[in-house]
């Protein structure tokens, strides 16, 4: 023991102040919320103590009768059968948003990505006008197209009346809300898809597409033998990553459908929001969401890791 | 803030980008008029649905509020800077920028001065605890806004901080520290270890290495990373719509949206202030992309 602290001494002194921050940040608001997820904490029942001012102004402080209390698994079983809020409605709309979301990034993003690889003119104009997206803060760009869908002042609706087609209700039907938080996250997203698998292409070996084209490969061979196996480090770890932040993307659902309509496009972070701190704020209930959002990335991750692993890749 | 991508991924493309390119392109010459046609048509496509929601909320910017509300599409419409005006002199914009501009910057700060170290750490030392803490790196990756933001609000509420900029600034390096620590580990990997040891054999010691060596050399990885870490900081809403409650204590993120409430929301204000939002965004991000192909490509073994 004295002798490790004298060898890693100045590497753990290194570390230190970021794993205080970690701590002090972290892991005691975890801690905190893994808790309260087994609590019946909300807005009513936070304080532990009641005060009261006596004449003369001094304050007397005494328990809280209706103090939050632990309430074991209650949170989960309500939250798992549905008798508060709707996990599994907006557990689904989870699944649908993910997926879509991942796929059309994934996909629009590789195909960018091989046609931007090519050398022809205009190449670096087309690769600056396509990142554009990614500068804009994700908010602004929930706005922006909360205004391009605009029921009655959008783009979308004015060109769809100038052709003669009906003006769509975006907001008042699931799927099409859904649809338009899918095309601002898509917009959001493909720039960050497409420069990671750029980075991947450049990685891999010229000579491999001259071998194969002498072996008289067709094209779609190449890509399918040569492309897409020598991206796969890159594509695992941006899959990975990507899922995980579209499954916690909270500003598009938000500004976007903001749930319309009727709460029927939530997703779970949105869900978890909005029972903390709209209406009623139940924290408790908010907890609980997090504690299981947490366990499902947890899970997902652990798993993909495996397959990639059983596959022969490691990352 | 979730959607910055961390340095490894988003490092590497733009470096191979310039020393990559001439030697495969040579032998790409021969395409048929055709495929040269359907490249660029389709690049078009794309380059237009990128660009058209930046536009047309430029365009809605300029027009008068009365030409906004109105069905049919019009793409110029007696333009005007009426709305920025009025966006200047007759909300809380000014007051909300200068919070967003006090909030990101000191959550830069912090979030550099915090895991410089421990990057460098990370990068050059095996010690006991280093797995450890590189998987707690990536853990708070998944975390989601949902796991912290009740605990982290409960608590400040408890030590009368809601409302008020710190409280941002603590719950931003919940996400900066451990991204920023990510980020400096990979760009110190990039500098070579042969500057250490050279360090070490003229007597410094760890810290002194690090401070005098790897630092000055780091510069433009701690600019990238402070850059990104300031973007992510600008653009976070959840956070700052739940602790800000007073409209002159709101940052961006919480004020843009009072524009647009369900009811006759103003687009005039909101397409206005989305520019004046997204325009130093863009800058930063424009910036620190060239200073990343310039730094990790000239980096190093210069110094």
């Amino acid at each position: 023991m004295r002798k490790s602290f004298d060898k890693h001494w100045y590497a753990w002194a290194m570390v230190l102040p970021t794993v205080i921050v970690l701590g002090v940040l972290v892991f005691y608001p975890l801690l905190q919320g893994v808790w309260q997820s087994f609590t019946n904490l909300n807005e009513s029942n936070q304080r532990a103590e009641i005060c009261t001012k006596i004449l003369g102004g001094a304050v007397t402080c005494e328990p809280n009768p209706d103090a939050a209390k632990f309430v074991g698994l209650d949170n989960y079983v309500d939250i798992l059968t549905g008798q508060q809020g709707h996990f599994w409605l907006q557990f689904s709309n989870t699944l649908v948003w993910t997926l879509a979301c991942v796929a059309l990034h994934y996909g629009l993003g590789l195909g960018l990505a091989v046609m931007l690889n090519r050398n022809f003119r205009g190449r670096s104009f087309y690769r600056v006008a396509l990142i554009l997206p990614w500068a804009v803060p994700s908010f602004v760009a929930a706005f922006a197209w909360r205004f391009i869908f605009d029921e009655r002042f959008g783009v979308i609706n004015g060109v769809l009346r100038a052709v003669g087609i009906d003006p769509v209700s975006w907001f008042e039907q699931r799927w099409t809300s859904l649809f338009t938080a899918i095309v601002a996250n898509v917009w959001l997203g493909v720039p960050f898809m497409m420069v990671a698998l750029l980075g991947g292409l450049q990685s891999i070996n010229g000579d491999l597409y001259e071998a194969a084209e002498m072996d008289g490969a067709t094209p779609w061979q190449r890509f399918v033998n040569i492309t897409l196996p020598g991206l796969r480090p890159v594509s695992s770890t941006v899959v990975l990553l990507g899922t995980i932040w579209t499954f916690n993307m909270f500003p598009i659902i938000y500004f976007v459908t903001r749930g319309q309509p009727a709460g029927e496009t939530e997703i779970l972070v949105t869900g978890a929001y909005r029972a903390a701190f709209e209406g009623i704020r139940d924290y408790s209930l908010a907890a609980t969401y997090g504690v299981l959002i947490l366990s499902i990335l947890v899970v997902y991750a652990s798993v993909y890791k495996r397959l990639l692993a059983k596959q022969g890749e490691v990352f | 803030m979730s959607t910055m991508p961390p340095a490894a991924v988003a490092a590497d493309p733009l470096e191979s980008v310039a020393d990559t390119r001439p030697v495969r392109n040579r032998r790409r010459r021969e395409r048929s008029v055709g495929a040269s046609i359907a490249l660029h048509a389709t690049l078009i496509v794309a380059t237009f649905s990128a660009l058209f929601p930046i536009l047309w909320v430029v365009l809605s910017s300029i027009k008068p509020a009365s030409e906004i509300r109105r069905t049919e599409i019009q793409v110029f419409a007696s333009p005007t800077l009426d709305n920025y005006r009025r966006l200047l002199t007759e909300t809380d914009f000014p007051t909300w920028f200068v919070n967003s501009v006090v909030v990101a910057a000191f959550t830069m700060v912090i979030g550099i001065a915090m895991s410089a170290t421990a990057g460098y750490a990370l990068s050059r030392f095996n010690f006991p605890g280093k797995r450890g803490l590189m998987w707690v790196f990536l853990l708070t990756q998944m975390f989601p806004v949902a796991i912290l933001i009740v605990p982290i609000y409960t608590i400040m509420a408890n030590l009368g901080l809601i409302d008020t900029k710190p409280s941002l600034v603590i719950a931003y390096c919940t996400v900066a520290v451990p991204f920023c620590a990510w980020m400096l580990r990979g760009y110190f990997d990039t500098i070579p270890r042969e500057l250490d040891e050279a360090a070490a054999l003229d007597g410094l010691g760890p810290f002194g290495t690090f401070w005098r060596v790897i630092l000055p050399l780091a510069r433009p990885g701690l600019a990238v990373t402070a850059f990104y870490t300031f973007l992510t900081a600008w653009g976070e809403v959840a956070y700052a719509i739940a602790f800000m409650q007073g409209s002159n204590h709101y940052t961006l993120g919480a004020g843009l949206q009072t524009f647009v409430p369900q009811f006759s929301p103003r687009w005039e204000l909101l397409t206005s202030g989305a520019v004046l939002i997204t325009l130093p965004a863009a800058i930063v991000f424009f910036f620190a992309q060239r200073h990343l192909v310039a730094g990790l490509t000239a980096g190093g073994t210069k110094g």
